[in-house]
């Protein structure tokens, strides 16, 4: 039987220790109408017949990291350096759990340490938790932290309209039984500073995205003062992309509250969606307000240095329906794996990577601006992402640029009319150092192919 | 045993692994925008590998044996998993690809929510929730969603035994909901005359964890549930134990409105040092429109004759969504994969030797350990770590000592009802001999807290660290490398 050790001489000498006369006795206190239900599954496979079937169904999907692939919308195609999955892939890693036991999880404990750091040195901010599920999960438990600063007594909530849609639809669905006011209007070409004029003494926090879901880059310069100052101490908090900070000064240089985002460029494979990493960091004044684990350092009995999971009151295995979040467990292995991205690039590599993504997404929206009939949209600086205004709409580009030029398959970029609809025929490009000049010679090869 | 911290290593000027060259002309950097300076480490790979290995020789882990962690089911996680995960054709998709050219994801994703709703009873299920605390908060909505578009606005009230996890009493309050709490009765059952006296039109419904904490079938299961039907109020079954029922019982049959399965305890998926996780969760009909957004569905405008095709899907009343994208997809990859193997008849005898398992290590300590309550256990058991005679002896000093011999200890302190728990799930994978060797350091370590109890109050002296000092990590709190 795949999995289960016991021979037959084994069950029975068991079932004799412990007094009973079969297996079926061990669960004589389930009703009997319910019980052996037969179960509406497939027969089972052998390990190589699951092989070859997965392979199959692997087989059926296009993989847009072995195609010129211009999507990205939350999700980025990156260079994953092969040092990531070899330590990721240690089974002292991902066969442990939760380090409950700290002398034996030492391990876990340092790398989340490390993280913690290293988010910290990114963001400019003085703590980090061991992270979220993802960045869309980390943005709504940053809602929650401004409104327990305040003791639940705001409820109004200023969001940008150019945060991310899902993470925006995350938000209002955490939310949705707290009694908040979420305002801030859903026309992507809103000014910052208007949504500024919106913070009141009601308000708990401002939440912008920098680049925003348009790729657009915010100057943050001034607004944490006048949040502060007009919402009276209301937070701010900025989503942002942490490789564009391996280039871009960071939000907690300008003063941010909260600084949270999604992890997935930080080493994560595309994997249709998931698992990625969400990250949170904030000011040490809020470490007891924060949600989710923390790991601090210590000493042990003999005075050697050591790690624990810290400041636990905060949480729900402690203080139930008093914790600060209903958060368990963390994203460990993809935070392990988000640090050893930024150990192996490190200060100079990581820099590297966010040049490489400014220059070649600049380098594509002059290429795709110089085509007929297509126009980049400027009005913002940008880091690798940007709009480019079509000729026709965006489902119908995509469809040409994957099936209908001879011998080219080029994914394209995202469909900004699902979540604006005043952004019909607007598709969001997105340039990283995976895409070569060549692959973005054939983007612009191709798009100016189209309508011929 | 200490291991410098990674920034402890770093040498001005190292450099780690190199990004490719430039390929295209410079474009001018948004001057005033940049940042000064990136403090990160500057090491070499080489330095990352030795580093990192070894911090992984610190951690114990079920690859290396028993990790009998109560409620957490640390079962053996199959390496098939990490290889069809890792196929590239699943690694390298985009999750906004056209559905046109991800079919054999979602086949995957559609498949695995049929195949749960198989194994739990249930109509529907989303794969969407990253755990299983975020599947509690989820179902926990849905229930709220449910009462308010019935213009039963009154009923802001769940009901949660006192055995219950911390999750589901942080996940109500999150929900905007209260919380009243249950007691159990001498037995280790929901308390029947309490739960009650608390049902009322105020009620949402109940949050009901069975087996419950305690390893223990509820023995009025059939009641719990109709009492809290009969007031109008829905049942949450909390499914971090269904490692004792696939294939033995179906909670949806037995009347559980909404649950929550943890594909990382029950479905074999790593537990990663503490996540990554997937916290499906299933629905009776009733509640199959409120589910979070979307699901994946087979396109309902096919002919009988066509290929199947799917297609993702908004459920109408939808609490909305809970994750961006689809949910832990990796994760998804390898539960199917364990399914596929075990099949219905596989998954029921893993849940059979699962608590075979468990009560055989019970029937090795029990009269030793002290056994609040006496019954045959399910997927897991709970047992006093004190002795009336040793009373310097604590459980934290019966797990710490554990580590010395090289194995590793339950949940301690957990359930909260029953002082000094020591909560022990061993699961099926585990064989005789590593049960007996278990049972025999459990003995030993008795035997010891009488006769040198100085052992376990030392111990442990056999692992990387001695016993950390907690309260200094609390009072001034270390958080970060400092420069």
């Amino acid at each position: 039987m795949v999995y289960i050790p016991h021979t037959d001489a084994e069950r029975r000498a068991m079932l004799a220790t412990i007094g009973v006369a079969d297996i079926a006795a061990l669960f004589a206190d389930i009703p009997e109408k319910f019980r052996y239900p037969q179960l509406d599954l497939p027969e089972p496979l052998s390990e190589m017949e699951t092989l070859q079937e997965l392979q199959f169904l692997a087989g059926l999907n296009l993989n847009a990291n072995t195609t010129p692939t211009f999507l990205g919308a939350g999700a980025y195609r990156h260079w994953v350096p092969s040092v990531v999955d070899y330590v990721i892939s240690r089974g002292e890693f991902y066969t442990a759990y939760t380090p409950y036991q700290a002398e034996v999880s030492q391990g876990t404990l340092q790398a989340i340490f490390e993280y913690e750091s290293m988010i910290c040195d990114l963001t400019g901010m003085d703590i980090a938790n061991a992270s979220h599920y993802d960045g869309a999960t980390a943005a709504a438990e940053a809602v929650i932290q401004a409104y327990n600063v305040f003791r639940k007594k705001r409820n109004k909530i200023v969001l940008a309209p150019t945060v991310h849609p899902q993470y925006r639809q995350v938000i209002h669905t955490y939310t949705q039984g707290m009694g908040l006011e979420i305002v801030g209007g859903d026309d992507p070409t809103i000014e910052i500073a208007h949504l500024v004029e919106l913070v009141d003494e009601q308000t708990a926090c401002l939440i912008l995205q920098t680049p925003d879901f348009l790729g657009q880059l915010h100057d943050l310069s001034g607004l944490a003062d006048a949040i502060h100052a007009r919402g009276k101490d209301a937070q701010f908090v900025v989503i942002t992309n942490p490789i564009s900070l391996g280039l871009l000064k960071p939000p907690g240089d300008y003063g941010a509250d909260i600084v949270v985002g999604e992890g997935q460029p930080l080493g994560l494979g595309l994997n249709f969606g998931g698992p990625y990493l969400g990250f949170y960091a904030t000011r040490a004044q809020f470490a007891r307000q924060m949600a989710g684990r923390l790991v601090g350092k210590t000493v042990d009995i003999e005075g050697k240095d050591g790690y624990v999971m810290t400041l636990t009151t905060r949480e729900q295995h402690i203080r139930r329906d008093k914790a600060t979040s209903n958060i368990c467990s963390n994203q460990g292995l993809m935070a392990l794996a988000a640090t050893v991205y930024m150990a192996a690039l490190g200060k100079h590599g990581l820099r590297k990577v966010a040049e490489l993504n400014y220059h070649k997404a600049h380098y594509a929206a002059d290429a795709i601006d110089a085509v007929e009939g297509f126009s980049v949209v400027r009005r913002k600086p940008f880091f690798n992402e940007f709009v480019v205004h079509c000729p026709a709409p965006v489902e119908e580009i995509n469809r040409f640029l994957l099936e209908e030029i001879e011998a080219v398959e080029i994914i394209g970029g995202y469909d900004l009319a699902q979540d604006y609809p005043a952004m019909a025929n607007h598709m969001l490009v997105a340039v990283t150092e995976m895409n070569s000049r060549h692959e973005i010679d054939l983007l612009a090869e191709a798009l100016s192919a189209f309508g011929d | 045993m200490t291991e410098p911290l990674i920034y402890e290593l770093s040498s001005p000027g190292r450099e780690g692994v190199k990004p490719p060259q430039l390929d295209v002309p410079e474009s001018a950097l948004p001057q005033g925008w940049l940042r000064e300076d990136l403090p990160l480490p500057e090491v070499s790979e080489i330095d990352v590998v030795r580093h990192y290995l070894r911090l992984s020789q610190l951690n114990y882990a079920i690859d290396k044996g028993m990790y009998p962690l109560g409620s957490c089911t640390m079962k053996f996680n199959p390496k098939i998993n990490e290889v069809t995960a890792r196929l590239p054709g699943f690694t390298g998709i985009h999750p906004l690809q056209h559905p046109d050219d991800v079919q054999g994801a979602l086949y995957v994703i559609y498949t695995l929510q049929e195949y749960i709703k198989a194994i739990g009873g249930f109509a529907g299920v989303t794969l969407q929730p990253a755990a299983g605390a975020h599947g509690e908060l989820t179902g926990v909505l849905i229930m709220r969603k449910y009462h308010l578009d019935r213009g039963e606005t009154q009923r802001d009230t769940i009901l949660v035994p006192d055995s219950a996890h911390g999750t589901n009493p942080a996940s109500t309050s999150m929900s905007g909901l209260r919380v009243v709490e249950i007691p159990s009765d001498a037995r280790g059952n929901v308390d029947l005359d309490a739960l009650r006296s608390q049902v009322c039109e105020r009620v949402a419904g109940l949050m009901f964890t069975n087996p419950n904490t305690l390893g223990l079938f509820e023995e009025h299961m059939e009641d719990v549930i109709d009492i809290v039907h009969g007031c109008g109020g829905l049942v949450y079954g909390d499914g971090a134990n269904m490692n004792a029922l696939t294939g033995i019982m179906r909670p949806g049959d037995a009347g559980i409105d909404v649950m929550h399965f943890n594909l990382h305890k029950t479905f074999s998926t790593p537990h990663g040092g503490g996540g990554p996780g997937c916290g499906a969760v299933g629905v009776a009909p009733h509640l199959v429109d409120y589910l979070p957004g979307p699901i994946v569905i087979l396109d309902p405008n096919l002919d009988e004759d066509d290929d199947p095709y799917f297609i993702f899907h908004y459920p109408p009343k939808s609490i909305g969504r809970v994750k961006a994208f689809w949910g832990h997809f990796g994760m998804m990859v390898r539960a199917y994969t364990y399914i596929r193997m075990l099949g219905s008849e596989g998954l029921r005898r893993s849940a059979e030797h699962a608590v075979l398992n468990a009560n055989y290590l019970l029937s090795r300590i029990k009269g030793v350990y002290p056994l609040p309550y006496d019954r045959i256990c399910k997927h897991e058991f709970v047992v006093e770590g004190r002795f009336k005679d040793a009373p310097g002896v604590h459980a934290l000093d019966i797990a710490k000592r554990l580590i010395d011999y090289g194995v590793h200890p339950p949940t301690n302190y957990f359930p909260l009802i029953v002082p000094e728990a020591l909560m022990i799930e061993p699961t099926e994978t585990e064989s005789r001999q590593s049960l007996d060797n278990y049972a025999d350091i459990l003995l030993k370590i008795a035997q010891e807290a009488h006769e040198t109890p100085d052992l376990l109050h030392a111990a442990p002296q056999n692992a990387p660290v001695r016993r950390l000092d907690e309260v200094r990590a609390a009072r001034n709190p270390v958080l970060r490398y400092e420069h």
